[in-house]
Protein backbone atom coordinates (compact mmCIF):
# COMPACT_ATOMS: atom_id res chain seq x y z
CA UNK A 1 0.00 0.00 0.00
CA UNK A 2 1.48 3.35 -0.90
CA UNK A 3 2.45 5.22 2.33
CA UNK A 4 3.50 2.54 4.15
CA UNK A 5 6.78 2.95 3.55
CA UNK A 6 6.66 6.31 5.21
CA UNK A 7 5.00 5.25 7.89
CA UNK A 8 6.91 2.10 9.06
CA UNK A 9 10.10 4.93 8.54
CA UNK A 10 8.42 7.36 10.89
CA UNK A 11 7.86 4.40 13.81
CA UNK A 12 11.36 4.56 13.45
CA UNK A 13 12.06 7.45 14.30
CA UNK A 14 9.58 7.52 17.01
CA UNK A 15 10.75 4.29 18.77
CA UNK A 16 14.38 6.47 18.60
CA UNK A 17 12.70 9.78 19.63
CA UNK A 18 11.34 8.05 23.10
CA UNK A 19 14.08 5.79 23.68
CA UNK A 20 16.09 9.27 24.40
CA UNK A 21 14.30 9.33 27.27
CA UNK A 22 14.80 7.16 30.24
CA UNK A 23 11.36 7.16 31.36
CA UNK A 24 10.76 5.94 27.26
CA UNK A 25 13.45 3.76 27.23
CA UNK A 26 11.57 1.50 30.23
CA UNK A 27 8.21 2.13 28.18
CA UNK A 28 9.73 0.43 24.91
CA UNK A 29 11.43 -2.61 26.99
CA UNK A 30 7.88 -3.09 28.45
CA UNK A 31 5.95 -3.01 25.06
CA UNK A 32 9.15 -5.43 23.65
CA UNK A 33 10.06 -2.96 21.42
CA UNK A 34 14.48 -2.84 21.13
CA UNK A 35 14.80 0.66 22.41
CA UNK A 36 17.63 2.52 20.00
CA UNK A 37 20.96 3.22 21.52
CA UNK A 38 19.33 6.15 23.16
CA UNK A 39 21.40 9.92 23.78
CA UNK A 40 24.48 9.49 22.53
CA UNK A 41 25.70 13.01 22.80
CA UNK A 42 27.62 14.39 25.75
CA UNK A 43 27.49 18.37 27.04
CA UNK A 44 31.49 19.25 26.15
CA UNK A 45 32.94 20.96 27.86
CA UNK A 46 31.14 20.08 31.46
CA UNK A 47 31.39 16.42 30.39
CA UNK A 48 34.64 15.25 28.44
CA UNK A 49 34.94 12.06 26.67
CA UNK A 50 37.23 9.06 27.52
CA UNK A 51 39.56 8.64 25.62
CA UNK A 52 41.79 5.87 24.01
CA UNK A 53 44.83 5.14 25.92
CA UNK A 54 46.87 5.90 21.60
CA UNK A 55 45.08 8.71 21.86
CA UNK A 56 47.83 11.64 20.48
CA UNK A 57 47.75 15.37 19.89
CA UNK A 58 50.69 16.75 20.30
CA UNK A 59 54.24 15.91 20.90
CA UNK A 60 56.17 16.46 24.31
CA UNK A 61 59.62 16.22 25.24
CA UNK A 62 60.03 13.27 28.10
CA UNK A 63 62.61 14.15 31.35
CA UNK A 64 63.81 12.24 34.04
CA UNK A 65 63.85 13.83 36.97
CA UNK A 66 64.77 17.38 36.90
CA UNK A 67 63.70 19.06 34.07
CA UNK A 68 67.33 19.83 32.51
CA UNK A 69 67.82 15.71 32.49
CA UNK A 70 65.92 15.94 29.13
CA UNK A 71 66.12 12.14 27.06
CA UNK A 72 66.71 14.24 24.46
CA UNK A 73 70.20 14.39 22.87
CA UNK A 74 69.26 17.11 19.91
CA UNK A 75 70.35 14.63 17.13
CA UNK A 76 67.84 16.30 14.71
CA UNK A 77 66.30 13.03 13.44
CA UNK A 78 63.23 14.14 13.84
CA UNK A 79 63.37 16.85 12.51
CA UNK A 80 64.38 15.84 9.33
CA UNK A 81 61.67 13.03 9.65
CA UNK A 82 58.90 15.36 10.45
CA UNK A 83 56.50 15.23 7.17
CA UNK A 84 55.69 19.25 7.19
CA UNK A 85 58.98 19.82 8.84
CA UNK A 86 57.65 21.65 12.01
CA UNK A 87 59.93 20.86 14.59
CA UNK A 88 63.44 23.18 14.91
CA UNK A 89 66.58 22.10 17.22
CA UNK A 90 69.70 24.25 17.71
CA UNK A 91 72.13 21.86 19.58
CA UNK A 92 73.48 23.22 22.98
CA UNK A 93 76.77 25.03 21.70
CA UNK A 94 79.65 27.01 23.96
CA UNK A 95 81.16 30.62 21.97
CA UNK A 96 83.90 28.37 19.99
CA UNK A 97 80.61 26.44 18.70
CA UNK A 98 81.78 22.77 20.47
CA UNK A 99 78.80 21.31 21.50
CA UNK A 100 77.97 21.61 25.23
CA UNK A 101 77.42 18.30 26.96
CA UNK A 102 75.45 17.57 30.26
CA UNK A 103 74.37 14.60 32.11
CA UNK A 104 76.79 12.83 29.15
CA UNK A 105 74.89 14.06 25.94
CA UNK A 106 74.40 17.12 24.40
CA UNK A 107 70.75 18.64 25.13
CA UNK A 108 69.42 20.92 22.90
CA UNK A 109 69.67 24.62 23.20
CA UNK A 110 66.61 24.95 21.38
CA UNK A 111 63.54 23.10 20.54
CA UNK A 112 60.72 24.43 19.12
CA UNK A 113 57.14 22.79 17.54
CA UNK A 114 54.90 24.79 15.28
CA UNK A 115 52.02 23.18 16.71
CA UNK A 116 49.83 25.06 14.21
CA UNK A 117 51.55 23.18 11.41
CA UNK A 118 52.12 19.90 12.93
CA UNK A 119 49.44 17.22 12.17
CA UNK A 120 50.03 14.80 15.20
CA UNK A 121 50.74 12.08 12.84
CA UNK A 122 53.19 10.84 15.21
CA UNK A 123 56.40 9.78 13.19
CA UNK A 124 58.64 11.69 15.12
CA UNK A 125 57.81 9.37 18.13
CA UNK A 126 58.35 6.73 16.02
CA UNK A 127 61.87 7.67 14.59
CA UNK A 128 63.27 9.11 17.90
CA UNK A 129 66.51 6.75 18.78
CA UNK A 130 66.12 7.90 22.18
CA UNK A 131 62.37 7.62 23.21
CA UNK A 132 63.22 11.35 24.34
CA UNK A 133 59.62 12.42 22.41
CA UNK A 134 56.01 10.96 23.05
CA UNK A 135 52.54 11.62 22.07
CA UNK A 136 50.36 13.97 24.49
CA UNK A 137 46.94 13.94 24.63
CA UNK A 138 46.01 17.40 25.69
CA UNK A 139 43.88 19.04 23.44
CA UNK A 140 42.72 22.13 24.47
CA UNK A 141 45.23 24.30 23.60
CA UNK A 142 42.92 26.94 21.44
CA UNK A 143 44.91 30.19 21.69
CA UNK A 144 44.13 33.92 20.86
CA UNK A 145 47.47 34.29 18.84
CA UNK A 146 49.01 31.83 15.87
CA UNK A 147 52.72 33.43 16.00
CA UNK A 148 53.26 32.90 20.10
CA UNK A 149 51.50 31.04 21.40
CA UNK A 150 51.28 28.29 19.40
CA UNK A 151 54.74 28.03 18.49
CA UNK A 152 55.45 25.98 21.65
CA UNK A 153 59.61 26.05 22.56
CA UNK A 154 61.59 23.57 24.89
CA UNK A 155 59.95 24.95 28.01
CA UNK A 156 55.81 24.52 26.66
CA UNK A 157 57.00 20.71 25.38
CA UNK A 158 58.84 19.56 28.51
CA UNK A 159 57.09 16.99 30.71
CA UNK A 160 58.21 14.67 32.97
CA UNK A 161 58.80 10.92 33.18
CA UNK A 162 55.93 10.39 36.02
CA UNK A 163 53.63 12.52 33.64
CA UNK A 164 54.55 9.76 30.70
CA UNK A 165 53.59 6.72 32.93
CA UNK A 166 50.69 8.59 34.10
CA UNK A 167 48.52 9.14 30.88
CA UNK A 168 50.21 6.11 28.83
CA UNK A 169 50.73 3.12 31.37
CA UNK A 170 50.93 0.36 28.55
CA UNK A 171 53.49 2.61 26.45
CA UNK A 172 55.58 4.38 28.86
CA UNK A 173 56.14 0.51 30.57
CA UNK A 174 57.27 -0.80 27.18
CA UNK A 175 59.65 1.75 26.58
CA UNK A 176 60.90 1.67 30.26
CA UNK A 177 61.77 -1.98 29.81
CA UNK A 178 63.63 -1.07 26.37
CA UNK A 179 65.57 1.93 27.82
CA UNK A 180 66.42 -0.25 31.13
CA UNK A 181 67.90 -2.91 28.43
CA UNK A 182 69.79 -0.51 26.90
CA UNK A 183 71.11 0.90 29.96
CA UNK A 184 72.48 -2.83 31.20
CA UNK A 185 74.37 -3.33 27.77
CA UNK A 186 77.39 -1.51 28.09
CA UNK A 187 77.83 -2.62 31.31
CA UNK B 1 31.30 31.56 -18.88
CA UNK B 2 32.86 33.68 -22.13
CA UNK B 3 30.03 32.32 -24.49
CA UNK B 4 27.08 33.36 -22.36
CA UNK B 5 25.99 35.46 -24.73
CA UNK B 6 25.96 32.84 -27.39
CA UNK B 7 22.94 30.96 -25.24
CA UNK B 8 19.55 31.32 -26.82
CA UNK B 9 17.86 33.69 -24.37
CA UNK B 10 15.20 30.66 -22.58
CA UNK B 11 18.47 29.28 -21.30
CA UNK B 12 19.57 29.81 -17.44
CA UNK B 13 22.94 29.59 -16.11
CA UNK B 14 23.47 28.44 -12.53
CA UNK B 15 26.74 28.00 -11.25
CA UNK B 16 25.99 26.17 -7.87
CA UNK B 17 28.79 26.31 -5.32
CA UNK B 18 31.66 25.89 -4.77
CA UNK B 19 29.97 27.15 -1.28
CA UNK B 20 26.64 24.75 -1.47
CA UNK B 21 25.66 22.40 1.23
CA UNK B 22 25.12 20.27 -1.38
CA UNK B 23 28.07 19.97 -3.22
CA UNK B 24 29.82 17.75 -0.61
CA UNK B 25 32.91 20.64 -0.04
CA UNK B 26 34.32 22.70 -2.38
CA UNK B 27 32.85 21.84 -5.86
CA UNK B 28 31.19 23.48 -8.30
CA UNK B 29 28.34 22.37 -11.20
CA UNK B 30 28.53 24.94 -13.66
CA UNK B 31 24.97 24.07 -14.84
CA UNK B 32 22.65 25.47 -18.05
CA UNK B 33 19.09 25.24 -17.52
CA UNK B 34 16.13 25.24 -19.62
CA UNK B 35 13.66 25.65 -17.05
CA UNK B 36 14.42 23.30 -14.62
CA UNK B 37 15.88 20.96 -17.37
CA UNK B 38 19.84 20.28 -17.51
CA UNK B 39 21.06 20.96 -20.84
CA UNK B 40 24.56 21.40 -20.03
CA UNK B 41 26.79 20.56 -17.00
CA UNK B 42 30.01 21.13 -16.20
CA UNK B 43 32.11 19.90 -13.12
CA UNK B 44 34.41 22.53 -12.35
CA UNK B 45 36.93 21.38 -9.38
CA UNK B 46 40.52 22.01 -8.15
CA UNK B 47 39.47 24.07 -5.05
CA UNK B 48 41.08 22.00 -2.43
CA UNK B 49 43.97 20.76 -4.47
CA UNK B 50 46.91 20.68 -1.81
CA UNK B 51 50.07 19.25 -4.72
CA UNK B 52 50.15 16.18 -2.52
CA UNK B 53 51.14 13.96 -5.54
CA UNK B 54 54.33 16.95 -5.52
CA UNK B 55 55.04 16.97 -1.84
CA UNK B 56 54.51 13.23 -1.98
CA UNK B 57 58.05 13.38 -4.00
CA UNK B 58 59.77 15.31 -2.11
CA UNK B 59 59.79 13.29 0.67
CA UNK B 60 60.50 9.79 1.99
CA UNK B 61 58.18 7.53 0.63
CA UNK B 62 56.99 6.89 5.00
CA UNK B 63 56.45 10.74 5.30
CA UNK B 64 53.68 10.34 2.80
CA UNK B 65 51.54 8.40 5.19
CA UNK B 66 50.26 11.12 7.08
CA UNK B 67 49.43 12.62 3.65
CA UNK B 68 47.03 10.09 2.35
CA UNK B 69 45.09 10.19 5.87
CA UNK B 70 43.96 14.02 4.43
CA UNK B 71 42.80 12.12 0.75
CA UNK B 72 39.80 10.92 1.21
CA UNK B 73 39.55 11.73 5.08
CA UNK B 74 36.49 9.32 5.68
CA UNK B 75 38.39 6.42 4.78
CA UNK B 76 41.93 7.07 6.44
CA UNK B 77 42.73 3.42 6.91
CA UNK B 78 42.39 2.03 2.99
CA UNK B 79 44.28 4.86 2.04
CA UNK B 80 46.91 4.37 3.89
CA UNK B 81 46.71 0.39 2.34
CA UNK B 82 46.90 1.58 -0.73
CA UNK B 83 49.66 2.82 -0.41
CA UNK B 84 51.38 0.32 1.74
CA UNK B 85 50.75 -1.94 -0.78
CA UNK B 86 52.52 -0.38 -3.39
CA UNK B 87 55.51 0.09 -1.61
CA UNK B 88 55.46 -3.46 -0.93
CA UNK B 89 55.51 -3.93 -4.53
CA UNK B 90 58.04 -1.81 -5.31
CA UNK B 91 60.48 -3.21 -2.64
CA UNK B 92 59.60 -6.44 -1.84
CA UNK B 93 58.29 -6.55 1.59
CA UNK B 94 56.61 -9.16 3.41
CA UNK B 95 53.46 -8.78 5.17
CA UNK B 96 52.92 -11.06 8.05
CA UNK B 97 49.94 -13.24 9.11
CA UNK B 98 48.54 -11.12 11.46
CA UNK B 99 49.37 -7.71 10.09
CA UNK B 100 47.05 -8.81 7.12
CA UNK B 101 44.48 -9.93 9.50
CA UNK B 102 43.99 -6.39 11.11
CA UNK B 103 44.51 -4.90 8.29
CA UNK B 104 41.26 -6.63 6.65
CA UNK B 105 39.65 -5.85 9.51
CA UNK B 106 40.54 -2.00 9.36
CA UNK B 107 39.45 -1.32 5.60
CA UNK B 108 35.79 -3.74 5.92
CA UNK B 109 35.77 -1.24 9.33
CA UNK B 110 36.17 1.56 6.50
CA UNK B 111 33.92 0.43 4.38
CA UNK B 112 31.30 0.46 7.13
CA UNK B 113 32.21 3.99 8.05
CA UNK B 114 32.06 5.25 4.45
CA UNK B 115 29.03 3.47 3.13
CA UNK B 116 27.37 4.81 6.66
CA UNK B 117 27.81 8.36 6.32
CA UNK B 118 27.21 8.34 2.40
CA UNK B 119 24.19 6.70 2.89
CA UNK B 120 22.98 9.25 5.44
CA UNK B 121 24.33 12.15 3.22
CA UNK B 122 22.85 11.01 0.58
CA UNK B 123 19.15 11.25 2.58
CA UNK B 124 20.47 15.38 3.65
CA UNK B 125 20.64 16.05 -0.10
CA UNK B 126 17.22 14.16 -0.51
CA UNK B 127 15.76 17.17 2.22
CA UNK B 128 15.69 14.93 5.01
CA UNK B 129 17.69 16.84 6.81
CA UNK B 130 19.69 15.29 10.27
CA UNK B 131 17.79 12.55 11.21
CA UNK B 132 19.04 9.81 9.03
CA UNK B 133 22.67 11.37 8.74
CA UNK B 134 22.80 11.83 12.65
CA UNK B 135 21.76 8.11 12.75
CA UNK B 136 24.54 7.15 10.49
CA UNK B 137 27.19 9.14 12.03
CA UNK B 138 26.16 7.75 15.60
CA UNK B 139 27.00 4.09 14.10
CA UNK B 140 30.05 5.74 12.76
CA UNK B 141 30.86 7.07 15.76
CA UNK B 142 31.56 3.57 17.24
CA UNK B 143 33.46 2.63 14.68
CA UNK B 144 35.85 5.71 14.64
CA UNK B 145 36.02 4.74 18.78
CA UNK B 146 38.06 2.00 17.43
CA UNK B 147 40.02 3.79 15.09
CA UNK B 148 41.44 5.73 17.96
CA UNK B 149 42.09 2.78 20.33
CA UNK B 150 44.33 1.48 17.59
CA UNK B 151 46.16 4.01 16.01
CA UNK B 152 45.75 6.71 18.00
CA UNK B 153 43.06 9.17 15.97
CA UNK B 154 39.66 9.18 14.79
CA UNK B 155 40.09 10.17 11.51
CA UNK B 156 43.91 10.73 10.41
CA UNK B 157 45.36 7.49 11.58
CA UNK B 158 48.49 6.98 9.92
CA UNK B 159 47.78 3.20 11.18
CA UNK B 160 49.47 0.69 7.72
CA UNK B 161 52.84 1.07 7.21
CA UNK B 162 54.72 -1.41 4.66
CA UNK B 163 55.10 -5.07 5.96
CA UNK B 164 52.00 -4.57 8.06
CA UNK B 165 50.61 -1.97 10.78
CA UNK B 166 52.45 0.26 13.00
CA UNK B 167 51.38 -0.97 16.41
CA UNK B 168 49.63 -4.17 17.53
CA UNK B 169 46.30 -3.69 18.26
CA UNK B 170 45.70 -3.10 21.99
CA UNK B 171 43.62 -4.89 24.87
CA UNK B 172 40.32 -4.89 24.56
CA UNK B 173 40.46 -4.45 20.81
CA UNK B 174 38.95 -7.73 19.46
CA UNK B 175 36.16 -8.08 22.22
CA UNK B 176 34.69 -4.37 21.33
CA UNK B 177 35.26 -4.96 17.63
CA UNK B 178 32.78 -8.06 17.85
CA UNK B 179 30.31 -5.97 19.67
CA UNK B 180 29.95 -3.55 17.40
CA UNK B 181 30.21 -5.81 14.52
CA UNK B 182 27.73 -8.18 15.75
CA UNK B 183 25.04 -4.96 16.48
CA UNK B 184 25.83 -3.97 12.63
CA UNK B 185 23.39 -5.68 11.18
CA UNK B 186 20.15 -4.75 13.73
CA UNK B 187 21.24 -0.94 12.84
CA UNK B 188 21.27 -2.11 9.38
CA UNK B 189 17.72 -3.28 9.59
CA UNK B 190 16.45 0.13 10.80
CA UNK B 191 18.46 1.86 8.26
CA UNK B 192 16.68 -0.13 6.01
CA UNK B 193 12.97 0.12 7.77
CA UNK B 194 13.39 3.94 7.76
CA UNK B 195 14.71 4.35 4.06
CA UNK B 196 14.44 1.04 1.64
CA UNK B 197 10.12 1.01 1.18
CA UNK B 198 10.27 4.62 1.87
CA UNK B 199 8.03 5.78 -0.98
CA UNK B 200 9.18 9.40 -1.27
CA UNK B 201 12.97 8.15 -1.63
CA UNK B 202 11.94 5.41 -4.17
CA UNK B 203 10.19 8.24 -6.13
CA UNK B 204 13.10 10.63 -6.08
CA UNK B 205 15.56 8.02 -6.53
CA UNK B 206 14.31 5.08 -9.03
CA UNK B 207 15.53 5.71 -12.61
CA UNK B 208 17.20 8.75 -11.68
CA UNK B 209 20.40 9.55 -13.22
CA UNK B 210 21.08 5.77 -14.84
CA UNK B 211 24.57 5.04 -15.57
CA UNK B 212 24.41 2.65 -18.34
CA UNK B 213 26.80 -0.17 -18.52
CA UNK B 214 28.93 0.40 -21.30
CA UNK B 215 29.40 4.19 -20.67
CA UNK B 216 30.34 2.95 -16.80
CA UNK B 217 33.28 0.36 -18.02
CA UNK B 218 34.34 3.36 -20.86
CA UNK B 219 34.60 5.72 -18.95
CA UNK B 220 36.99 3.75 -15.84
CA UNK B 221 33.98 4.05 -13.24
CA UNK B 222 34.67 1.67 -10.19
CA UNK B 223 33.29 0.81 -7.03
CA UNK B 224 29.77 0.62 -5.72
CA UNK B 225 28.57 2.78 -8.80
CA UNK B 226 30.06 0.57 -11.42
CA UNK B 227 28.89 -2.62 -9.44
CA UNK B 228 25.29 -0.81 -9.59
CA UNK B 229 25.51 -1.05 -12.88
CA UNK B 230 25.36 -4.46 -12.89
CA UNK B 231 29.04 -5.10 -13.85
CA UNK B 232 30.40 -7.45 -11.22
CA UNK B 233 33.99 -6.42 -10.66
CA UNK B 234 35.39 -5.54 -7.44
CA UNK B 235 39.32 -5.75 -6.67
CA UNK B 236 39.37 -7.54 -3.31
CA UNK B 237 38.25 -10.73 -5.93
CA UNK B 238 39.72 -9.92 -9.13
CA UNK B 239 43.49 -9.53 -7.82
CA UNK B 240 42.74 -11.40 -4.48
CA UNK B 241 44.92 -9.44 -2.91
CA UNK B 242 45.43 -9.55 1.46
CA UNK B 243 43.97 -12.62 2.44
CA UNK B 244 40.51 -11.82 1.13
CA UNK B 245 40.56 -15.02 -0.79
CA UNK B 246 40.18 -17.10 2.31
CA UNK B 247 36.98 -15.30 3.19
CA UNK B 248 33.36 -16.01 1.19
CA UNK B 249 31.41 -13.00 0.27
CA UNK B 250 28.80 -11.90 -2.29
CA UNK B 251 29.63 -8.84 -5.18
CA UNK B 252 26.10 -7.57 -4.94
CA UNK B 253 25.02 -6.35 -8.00
CA UNK B 254 22.44 -3.94 -9.01
CA UNK B 255 20.25 -4.16 -12.36
CA UNK B 256 19.11 -0.66 -13.57
CA UNK B 257 22.28 1.50 -12.43
CA UNK B 258 20.00 4.27 -10.71
CA UNK B 259 20.58 6.56 -7.78
CA UNK B 260 18.27 3.74 -5.80
CA UNK B 261 20.70 0.71 -6.96
CA UNK B 262 23.56 2.69 -5.92
CA UNK B 263 22.39 3.56 -2.49
CA UNK B 264 20.77 -0.28 -1.98
CA UNK B 265 24.17 -1.77 -3.48
CA UNK B 266 26.18 0.01 -0.43
CA UNK B 267 23.94 -1.41 2.13
CA UNK B 268 24.23 -5.01 0.49
CA UNK B 269 28.00 -4.20 0.57
CA UNK B 270 28.12 -3.32 4.20
CA UNK B 271 26.31 -6.17 4.73
CA UNK B 272 28.59 -8.35 3.33
CA UNK B 273 31.80 -6.46 5.05
CA UNK B 274 29.73 -7.60 8.49
CA UNK B 275 30.37 -11.20 7.19
CA UNK B 276 34.21 -10.52 6.18
CA UNK B 277 34.39 -9.19 9.49
CA UNK B 278 33.00 -11.92 11.70
CA UNK B 279 35.22 -13.98 10.12
CA UNK B 280 38.29 -12.25 10.32
CA UNK B 281 37.90 -11.26 13.96
CA UNK B 282 37.09 -14.98 14.58
CA UNK B 283 40.24 -16.43 12.79
CA UNK B 284 43.00 -13.38 13.12
CA UNK B 285 45.88 -15.22 14.39
CA UNK B 286 48.94 -14.34 16.51
CA UNK B 287 52.14 -13.16 16.35
CA UNK B 288 53.93 -10.15 14.97
CA UNK B 289 51.66 -7.33 13.48
CA UNK B 290 54.68 -6.36 11.40
CA UNK B 291 57.66 -7.92 9.11
CA UNK B 292 61.17 -6.92 10.71
CA UNK B 293 61.41 -5.66 7.47
CA UNK B 294 58.78 -3.08 7.64
CA UNK B 295 59.65 -2.04 11.03
CA UNK B 296 63.08 -0.72 10.31
CA UNK B 297 61.79 1.35 7.90
CA UNK B 298 58.74 2.67 9.93
CA UNK B 299 62.11 3.11 12.30
CA UNK B 300 63.99 4.60 10.10
CA UNK B 301 62.24 6.10 6.76
CA UNK B 302 65.35 8.04 5.32
CA UNK B 303 67.41 4.66 5.03
CA UNK B 304 64.52 2.89 2.95
CA UNK B 305 65.89 3.15 -0.65
CA UNK B 306 63.86 0.43 -2.80
CA UNK B 307 65.20 -0.14 -6.55
CA UNK B 308 65.26 1.08 -9.13
CA UNK B 309 61.74 0.38 -10.99
CA UNK B 310 58.22 1.24 -10.60
CA UNK B 311 54.56 -0.28 -8.84
CA UNK B 312 51.15 0.10 -9.17
CA UNK B 313 49.41 -1.23 -6.44
CA UNK B 314 45.71 -1.15 -6.13
CA UNK B 315 43.23 -1.79 -3.74
CA UNK B 316 39.08 -2.04 -3.52
CA UNK B 317 38.58 1.12 -1.55
CA UNK B 318 35.03 1.94 -0.66
CA UNK B 319 34.81 4.44 -3.03
CA UNK B 320 36.20 2.11 -6.11
CA UNK B 321 39.64 1.55 -7.64
CA UNK B 322 42.69 3.26 -5.51
CA UNK B 323 46.03 2.95 -6.93
CA UNK B 324 49.52 4.32 -6.13
CA UNK B 325 51.34 4.48 -8.93
CA UNK B 326 55.58 5.02 -7.54
CA UNK B 327 58.46 5.36 -9.67
CA UNK B 328 62.00 4.68 -7.84
CA UNK B 329 64.88 6.01 -9.10
CA UNK B 330 66.67 4.38 -6.30
CA UNK B 331 66.82 7.16 -3.95
CA UNK B 332 65.19 7.52 -0.47
CA UNK B 333 62.23 9.72 -1.87
CA UNK B 334 59.64 8.63 -4.93
CA UNK B 335 60.52 9.90 -8.23
CA UNK B 336 56.92 9.57 -9.35
CA UNK B 337 54.09 9.54 -7.18
CA UNK B 338 50.76 9.31 -8.72
CA UNK B 339 47.49 8.32 -7.40
CA UNK B 340 44.05 7.23 -9.16
CA UNK B 341 41.68 8.69 -7.07
CA UNK B 342 38.04 6.66 -7.57
CA UNK B 343 35.63 9.76 -6.96
CA UNK B 344 37.63 12.13 -9.25
CA UNK B 345 37.42 9.53 -12.14
CA UNK B 346 33.30 8.32 -10.77
CA UNK B 347 32.88 12.21 -11.23
CA UNK B 348 33.37 12.15 -14.90
CA UNK B 349 30.54 10.51 -15.66
CA UNK B 350 28.18 13.33 -14.03
CA UNK B 351 27.07 14.69 -16.97
CA UNK B 352 26.05 11.78 -18.56
CA UNK B 353 23.60 10.71 -15.72
CA UNK B 354 22.15 14.74 -15.29
CA UNK B 355 21.26 15.39 -18.50
CA UNK B 356 17.66 15.62 -19.16
CA UNK B 357 16.92 15.31 -15.51
CA UNK B 358 15.77 18.25 -12.94
CA UNK B 359 18.20 20.47 -10.90
CA UNK B 360 17.15 19.08 -8.06
CA UNK B 361 18.05 15.47 -9.20
CA UNK B 362 21.85 16.64 -10.20
CA UNK B 363 21.77 17.08 -6.13
CA UNK B 364 20.95 13.76 -5.63
CA UNK B 365 22.83 12.19 -8.24
CA UNK B 366 25.75 13.83 -7.39
CA UNK B 367 25.34 12.61 -3.63
CA UNK B 368 25.16 9.01 -5.01
CA UNK B 369 28.67 9.62 -6.85
CA UNK B 370 30.30 9.71 -3.56
CA UNK B 371 32.65 12.10 -3.19
CA UNK B 372 35.06 13.35 -1.29
CA UNK B 373 36.78 16.79 -2.10
CA UNK B 374 40.09 15.95 -0.75
CA UNK B 375 40.47 13.00 -2.53
CA UNK B 376 39.45 14.57 -6.30
CA UNK B 377 41.46 17.40 -5.77
CA UNK B 378 44.52 15.69 -3.98
S1 LIG C 1 63.55 14.07 20.11
FE1 LIG C 1 64.64 12.18 19.66
S2 LIG C 1 64.94 12.24 17.44
FE2 LIG C 1 64.40 14.29 18.05
S3 LIG C 1 66.36 15.31 18.36
FE3 LIG C 1 65.72 14.54 20.35
S4 LIG C 1 66.69 12.53 20.52
FE4 LIG C 1 66.79 13.13 18.35
S1 LIG D 1 53.58 14.58 15.14
FE1 LIG D 1 54.22 14.56 12.98
S2 LIG D 1 53.91 16.65 12.31
FE2 LIG D 1 53.90 16.72 14.53
S3 LIG D 1 56.01 17.14 15.11
FE3 LIG D 1 55.80 14.92 15.09
S4 LIG D 1 56.45 14.30 13.05
FE4 LIG D 1 56.05 16.50 12.97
Amino acid sequence: MIGMGVVKGMLVTLREFVGTYPWGRGMLRMLRIRPGSGLFTIEYPDVKQEHAERFRYFPFLVYDGTPDNLRCVACKICEQECPPKCIYIEPARDAEGRPVKAHGRTLPARFDIDTSICMSCRICVDVCPFDAIEMDNQYEIAAGDREQELLFDKEKLLRSAEYFEQIKPSEAAVVNQRLSAKAKKPA
Amino acid sequence: MADSTALASDLLEVSLGPQHPSTHGVFRMQTVLDGETIVKLKPVMGYLHRNHEQLGEQMTYIASFPFTDRLDYFCAMTNNLGLAIAIEKLAGIDVTERGEYIRVIMAELTRLVNHTAVTGFLLNDMGAFGTPLLYAFREREKILDLFEMASGSRMMCNYIRPGGVREDLPEGFLEQARRIVDDYPRFLDEFEALLTDNEIIRQRTERVGILPKELAVSAGVTGPMLRASGVDYDIRKVDGYSVYPRFPFKVPLGTVGDVYDRYYVRILEMRESVKILRQALKDIPGGPAISPKGAALTKAPRTFRPPKGDAYGRIEAPKGELGFYLVSDGSNQPWRYHIRAPSFINLTVLEDMCLGRKIADAIIILGAVDIVMGEVDR
